[in-house]
């Protein structure tokens, strides 16, 4: 399309920009806010976050949060991978039959999977709690590891792992040095993925988790009943990691990339 | 190689219990009488017409589905535009705007909701408005992206070529631009749409607690009131309708794009 945008256009795409950082902007100004008010700025203290680092409970739901999205994370990495390649190798039948039951989560309202976990696990007379929720937590995230990593297991070259083989390699070995190497980028994006969906899930942990354990989402619903300055400090804590984590990662390569062209000169 | 298939198998397991089964049990309690033992199975209709037999239930079914489409339609509406000026600006200039329409994203979406809460105080806003604020500022980013990637895809000699064969720029919008770029509206439609009916924090966080929708209701008969097998029929009755609104967008989707063919 051509470059060429008018005085208007560039008002109106700013104005979108800032309804996105709006609320954003707000939460961490009155995580600051020298009283309960929500509404009215009256001075500047740090009390919210000395409140949120004494409080019991929001360090357990961070707690809670960060421990199943890694379990979650890493089991449903390793198994979507093994499942990917089994998958690139077996009858179509059965890897059509895997994407469509891959699709009900994807495709179904979080509320509908949230619901049949609920129904499943409690009509087995399993507790719900901790164990239920990272359960819950792998199983909607191996179908997003699958789906990432699917693409780079149909472009890979499968002679590669054959001459891997006909060089004497164990098939163990085909995999590990040869097949795996080649879709690490398929399976690192799986994987950041998984842990964005786990770390932000609410509606799946709500049905799954059982008394006293909440991950952060199910703290900040339940505490909207009542005015709580402490998720402002809490909200703008996560805004300061989430912004420090995606600088670095996209300033990090950009540094590489010029220490890079300083070397070859 | 062959022997790689047999990797499948522990998984095939896994979702046959995880995913499959779960599934059939939201079936297998919509169907049946409350408070029955596992093993005696009552089967009935009776969820269902419960549902369409009460004066609260089909409202609050068409409220969310009202709420849906014109969020839907506030995003196409808002989102078009966005992603028609971000094509056009300087690929450099793009990326970062991409970046800063992604990374807001990453922030929990029950804490960028509760966010508004202090904001939309200093309005005199009905329930219904806050939610909807809610509602847009939660899905408009996917509705950019995905209209965004399409646009990003025109080649742009068939704007030149449209130029050159006399079309003026309407013209070239109406007969080249907007046609190639359906298949993102209605990827678009299908991740706002989707999440949108079935919704309930948003409504709970900002309409007040007088704003009902389908989602809360299932969330209620399932946390509060404990009767699986009614909100089992709800989630029953949400899920058909959702899935014959994605079939529709679809066969539409299919339908213009033979349309413009001609």
């Amino acid at each position: 399309m051509e470059h060429k945008t008018k005085i208007h256009e560039r008002i109106f795409l700013a104005l979108i920009l800032l309804f996105f950082y709006l609320p954003i902007l707000y939460v961490v100004l009155f995580s600051f806010n020298s009283t309960k008010s929500l509404s009215n700025f009256t001075g500047f203290s740090l009390q919210w976050y000395e409140k949120m680092f004494s409080n019991r409970t929001i360090m357990e739901s961070i707690g809670y949060t960060v421990a199943c999205a890694v379990i979650a994370t890493v089991v449903s990495t390793i198994v979507g991978t093994i499942t990917a390649i089994g998958m690139s190798k077996s009858r179509k039948a059965l890897r059509e039959a895997i994407n469509q039951v891959n699709n009900l989560p994807m495709l179904n309202p979080d509320i509908v999977t949230a619901i049949g976990f609920m129904l499943f696990f409690t009509s087995l007379r399993i507790k719900t709690g901790f164990t239920t929720m990272v359960l819950a937590h792998i199983a909607f995230c191996i179908p997003y590891v699958i789906l990432s990593v699917m693409p780079k297991l149909r472009t890979l070259d499968p002679n590669l792992a054959e001459a891997a083989l006909d060089l004497g390699c164990t098939p163990l070995q085909a995999l590990w040095k040869v097949i795996i190497p080649q879709i690490m980028p398929g399976i690192i994006s799986g994987a950041l993925v998984a842990f964005s969906m786990s770390f932000d899930d609410f509606v799946i942990s709500l049905f799954t988790t059982g008394p006293g354990v909440s991950n952060i989402s199910i703290y900040v619903y339940a505490s909207v009943k009542r005015i709580n300055p402490t998720i402002n400090a809490l909200s703008a804590i996560i805004v300061y990691v989430i912004t420090i984590v995606l600088i670095l990662v996209n300033v990090i390569p950009m540094i590489r990339e010029r220490k890079k062209n300083k070397n070859g000169n | 190689m062959k022997s790689f298939s047999k990797m499948v198998y522990p998984y095939v397991l896994w979702a046959i219990i995880m995913i499959v089964v779960p599934m059939m049990m939201i079936v297998l309690y919509a169907f049946t009488v409350k408070g029955n033992a596992v093993l005696t199975f009552q089967f009935t209709f009776d969820n269902f017409v419960r549902f369409f037999s009460d004066p609260v239930f089909p409202g609050v079914l068409w409220r969310s589905l009202k709420l849906a489409v014109i969020t839907t339609l506030i995003c196409i509406a808002a989102g078009y535009p966005t992603a028609y000026v971000m094509a056009k600006l300087k690929p450099n200039s793009q990326a970062v705007i991409v970046l800063l329409i992604t990374l807001p994203m990453w922030i929990n979406m029950l804490v960028r909701t509760y966010a508004w809460r202090g904001i939309l105080a200093h309005f005199a806003l009905s329930g219904e408005a806050k939610v909807y604020v809610g509602m847009v500022y939660n899905f408009l980013p996917f509705m950019i992206l995905q209209i965004y990637t399409s646009l990003s895809k025109i080649d742009p000699n068939l704007i030149t070529a449209a130029h050159d064969l006399g079309a003026d720029n309407i013209q070239t919008f109406r007969r080249v631009i907007l046609p190639l770029s359906l298949s993102g509206v209605v990827s678009g439609i299908t991740l706002v749409f989707l999440p949108a009916v079935s919704s309930f924090f948003i409504p709970k966080l900002l309409g007040g607690g007088q704003y009902v929708l389908i989602g809360n209701l299932i969330e209620d008969y399932f946390i509060s009131t404990g009767d699986w097998n009614f909100g089992s029929s709800i989630s029953l009755i949400m899920a058909v309708i959702i899935l014959i609104s994605m079939y529709v967008t679809r066969r539409l989707d299919r339908y213009t794009a033979q349309g413009d063919d001609d």
